[in-house]
Order: structure tokens, then C-alpha cells, then sequence
């Protein structure tokens, strides 16, 4: 009987601070992939064989495009746009599938929520271990932009904490949507948000390509803000408009965090 | 084996038609999206966006007189291949490790080899309507030379596609954990989608590489899909990429049996 009762009188009512109850969620996180490490370390691979695919073996079929009224060679035009989706690919792959299988049939968050941890902790700590495998993933990747002399200018550094807002983006949106699915047939239209992004956020083109009304539209997404905010800095043109870029993901992250915890609480705790 | 007691038919597999038919009327929705809708999105920003900033070569690239002309056969061939492979990883992990419906089977008189034919089967059904669709939308786009050619794109998408779902039929009803469908996915269908001529002429690779790209099975299901697309086929490459890829398939097909047999019955 002692066994069974003394943890329960040793740590009843010892509250955790929001660091350290982030920084548990991580740890299992942590724990989780150290057995699946080949999946975690392939993950880098995906935006590297696209720069290598389209970058330039696309890229002898194209001349080149403008930017800020410089010319530059196609690699150098789609790479930074790379960087920008594959942050948005993994921060929502992350918060949705992943957070969804725990949700729902692992019933993960049960668990937490039945020790003095909140659903805001849970929101913080999946949103964080997001970035993390993204940030490590966008570092990979701006080093072989590096190798490939694809990066021209110091504000490129910078092109490592733009990726992780874009991550913030995203995250924070994806996972707040994760808590309306219903089945894993929802997911069709997460692929049906992201695809179109993905596609027509001048990565692989300019916005020029399209009619004006449409550009207006694409301008607005914030997919395009991040890849153009990325362009911006690993070549070298950050102005005062690339704050618009910033203010606008920075926004969007706060608002899914605010949700996601709201919406968890409604889910779970009622 | 339990079929051993009943006459075995060759036709044996028919019987799961209605099985498969019943799991599609519950499951097009989905793949109404991933079939249909990401080929045209692909075609329209690679195809026709992109490609209106692609200069005009002077020597054509195999045959096609614009970039659309050039990469719609290949985005073809790559998502006959995609579908394939999605329809016989996850779906072959749920009938043996979640929802265990091949044990049930099995235990009909039903021989292994008909739960494969049948499964086989259901993913080459899956490929035509994706093919015949895909091939019907993109028709006005004036990427296909013949009416003939277009028929011949859509049966070369129906062999190309079992030639791999077979080799991976066998290997996911071999896997016991479901991680080793990521690497599937990350290091077999990434790099070949990208690697295999679908967006670019090989000739961009450097030599190594290209000579690498040239074996890939999904380079034989490219450059026979443009052949016919292009109108630009000839007998001997053509039967080249037949033979190649009808050997992955029966290969495939011997492997998958040879796994769920040790799977079901072992």
C-alpha cells in the first residue's frame, strides 16, 4: 500500500512552470524519434532534391528572373522559395497528421491533461517542437544553398529565423484546424489549402505571370509573404516592406496558438 | 492450405470484386482530390505557367514542340506511379496489422494468390479511371498528337503502374511497422518523380547521374508515355520498355505472393 500511495501525496499540487511544462512535452516528443531517427534525418532530404530537380534541371530551360529589377539565374530564384515551402510542408505536416493521430486514437493529450499540465502547455508544446524539427531542417537546407553558392548576401542569416516564422505561420493555423477533423478523409482539404500555396506562391515563377487582379490575391497569402521575405534576405534586398512580411506571419502564429488552446480546452476538458 | 478442399478456379479472385467495389463507394471522395485535382494544379503551374517562361529551344526536347507538351506525359507517368504506390502501402498495413481483413479472407476458401490478384487488381482499376481522366482533361490542352496515342498513354499507365505496385505490394506485406512506408516515399518516390526525366530532359543530369536515371523504372514508364503522347514511338525502344517493365511486374507479383503467404499461413 505505501507503494501505491506515496507518489500520489509526494507531487500533489506542485504546479509546473509554462518552460518546463513545454520543455516535458518536448522530451517525449524527443523520446519518440530517437527510434524512428532515419525518419526524422530524411526528412532534410525532400526540399534538397526538389532544389536539385528544378533548381537545375529546370533551370537550363529557364533564363532567370528579376528581382528588385536585378536579374538572377533560376537556382538562385527558386531556392529561397524551397526554404519558405518546405517550412510550411513540415510545420504543417507536424501540427496536423502528427497532432491528429494523438488527438484522436493515441488520446495523448488525455494523459497530459490528467497531470497539472493545461491544453495552453500542450498548444506551446507542439507548436515549439514544430520549429525545432523545422529549424533544423530549414539550417540543413540554407547549408547546401551555401555549398551551392546560392546565397549572396550576410542578411541571409536572417533567412534562418524567417523560416521558423513561417513555421510559427503555419503551425500555429494547421494545428488549430486539426481540432475541427473529424476522420483522416478531412486531411483532403489541408492537402487542398497547401498544394495551391505550394504552387503558385512565386516559387517556382513570379507573380508577374499572373493577370493583376490575381497577384493582388496572391500578394495576400501568406505563403508568398514568407517565400518573397526569404528571397528578400539570401539575396540581399530587405527593405522597410519586408516587416509587412514579419508583422503578418507573426500575427498569423499568435491567433492558431490563441485557438488551438481554446479549442483544446473545449474538446477535452468539457 | 485452405483452398486445397474446393476446386481452384483461376478466376477465384473475382469473387473479392464486390469487397473492393463496396470499399471504393465508401472511399472516392478522397481520391477524387489527390487523382484528379493535384495533376491539373501541377499542369497548370508547372505546365503552363512555368513553362511560358521556358525559351524556346532549338533542338526540341524529345520531340515536344512546348514545355507543357513535354511535361505533361511525364507528370502523367509520375502520378500513375504515386497512385500505385499509395494504393498498396497503407491499405495492405491495415488489411494485415489493424483491420486484419486478409486473415479473414484466408480463412475462406480463397487462395492467397486471389487476395493479391485481387488487390492488384483493384489498384490497376484505380489507375485506369485516374489515367482516363487525367488524359480526358488535359486532351484540349493539345498534349496529345492521335486519339490513338492518348488510348496507348492510358494502357501504358495501367502496366507502368503495376510494375511498381507489385515489387511493393511484396515489400509492405512484408514490413511489420509502418515507419518503412516514409522511406518508400522519401527515398524511392521523391527522387524518382524528380529524377526520372518527368520535368526535365536527362540530358540536364550530369553523365553519371543520367546513365542512373536511364534504369530507373519510372524513366522506361516517361519515355514510353511521351513516345506515344508525342506520337514519336518506335519498335524497338517501345519493346525495350515493355519487356522491362512487364519483368518488374511478374517479378512483383511471384514476390507479393511469396510474402503474404508467410504472412497468412506461416
Amino acid at each position: 500500500m505505501a507503494i501505491l500511495s506515496a507518489p500520489i501525496t509526494r507531487d500533489r499540487g506542485r504546479e509546473l512552470s509554462r518552460a518546463a511544462a513545454t520543455g516535458v512535452l518536448l522530451y517525449r516528443n524527443y523520446l519518440v524519434y530517437r527510434r524512428g531517427w532515419i525518419i526524422f534525418l530524411t526528412g532534410f532530404l525532400e526540399p534538397v532534391l526538389y532544389l536539385l530537380s528544378i533548381g537545375i534541371g529546370v533551370g537550363k530551360l529557364v533564363h532567370g528572373f528579376d528581382v528588385g529589377g536585378r536579374s538572377v539565374p533560376y537556382a538562385d530564384f527558386v531556392a529561397p522559395g524551397m526554404l519558405a515551402a518546405s517550412a510550411m510542408n513540415g510545420a504543417i505536416f507536424d501540427t496536423t497528421f502528427n497532432v491528429f493521430f494523438k488527438l484522436k486514437y493515441q488520446k495523448l493529450y488525455d494523459q497530459v491533461l490528467s497531470t497539472p499540465r493545461t491544453t495552453s502547455d500542450v498548444a506551446r508544446g507542439e507548436i515549439t517542437w514544430a520549429l525545432l524539427r523545422g529549424g533544423i531542417y530549414s539550417a540543413a537546407f540554407l547549408l547546401v544553398m551555401l555549398a551551392l553558392g546560392l546565397v549572396h548576401s550576410w542578411w541571409a542569416v536572417l533567412a534562418l529565423p524567417a523560416a521558423l516564422l513561417i513555421g510559427f505561420g503555419f503551425g500555429g493555423i494547421g494545428m488549430a484546424l486539426t481540432t475541427w477533423m473529424r476522420s483522416w478523409q478531412d486531411f483532403e482539404f489541408i492537402t487542398l489549402g497547401t498544394l495551391p500555396l505550394f504552387l503558385f506562391s512565386a516559387t517556382f515563377f513570379p507573380v508577374s505571370a499572373f493577370p493583376e487582379w490575381l497577384q493582388w490575391v496572391v500578394q495576400c497569402t501568406p505563403l508568398y509573404r514568407g517565400v518573397v521575405l526569404c528571397r528578400e534576405l539570401t539575396t540581399g534586398q530587405v527593405g522597410i516592406g519586408s516587416m509587412v512580411s514579419v508583422v503578418y506571419l507573426l500575427v498569423l502564429g499568435v491567433i492558431g496558438t490563441r485557438i488551438v488552446s481554446r479549442r483544446l480546452s473545449v474538446l477535452l476538458l468539457t | 492450405m485452405s483452398a486445397t478442399t474446393d476446386r481452384p478456379s483461376p478466376f477465384q479472385a473475382w469473387r473479392l470484386a464486390d469487397y473492393w467495389f463496396t470499399l471504393y463507394r465508401r472511399t472516392w471522395r478522397g481520391s477524387v482530390v489527390t487523382s484528379f485535382l493535384n495533376p491539373l494544379l501541377y499542369v497548370v503551374a508547372m505546365g503552363v505557367l512555368l513553362g511560358g517562361f521556358v525559351h524556346a529551344d532549338p533542338q526540341r526536347p524529345e520531340g515536344a514542340h512546348s514545355y507543357l507538351q513535354f511535361v505533361v506525359p511525364g507528370m502523367l507517368a509520375a502520378q500513375s506511379m504515386q497512385v500505385a504506390i499509395g494504393e498498396v502501402t497503407f491499405p495492405v498495413m491495415t488489411m494485415l496489422k489493424w483491420h486484419k481483413t486478409y486473415f479473414s479472407m484466408a480463412a475462406t476458401p480463397l487462395r492467397v494468390v486471389d487476395l493479391v490478384v485481387a488487390h492488384l487488381g483493384f489498384a490497376v482499376l484505380r489507375l485506369a479511371l485516374t489515367a482516363v481522366v487525367f488524359t480526358l482533361v488535359l486532351a484540349p490542352f493539345g498534349v496529345f498528337h492521335s486519339v490513338l496515342g492518348a488510348c496507348g498513354v492510358v494502357l501504358v499507365q495501367l502496366l507502368l503502374g503495376l510494375a511498381f505496385a507489385a515489387p511493393i505490394y511484396a515489400y509492405a506485406a512484408a514490413l511489420r511497422n509502418e515507419m518503412g512506408f516514409t522511406l518508400i516515399f522519401r527515398l524511392l518516390m521523391i527522387p524518382l518523380t524528380l529524377f526520372s526525366g518527368a520535368f526535365f530532359p536527362l540530358s540536364n543530369l550530369p553523365a553519371p547521374l543520367e546513365a542512373i536515371a536511364r534504369v530507373s523504372p519510372l524513366w522506361q514508364g516517361v519515355s514510353l508515355t511521351r513516345m506515344f503522347a508525342l506520337g514519336t514511338s518506335e519498335p524497338g525502344p517501345v519493346a525495350t520498355h515493355l519487356a522491362y517493365l512487364v519483368v518488374l511486374a511478374a517479378v512483383g507479383v511471384w514476390l507479393s505472393v511469396r510474402a503474404l503467404t508467410r504472412r497468412l499461413i506461416f
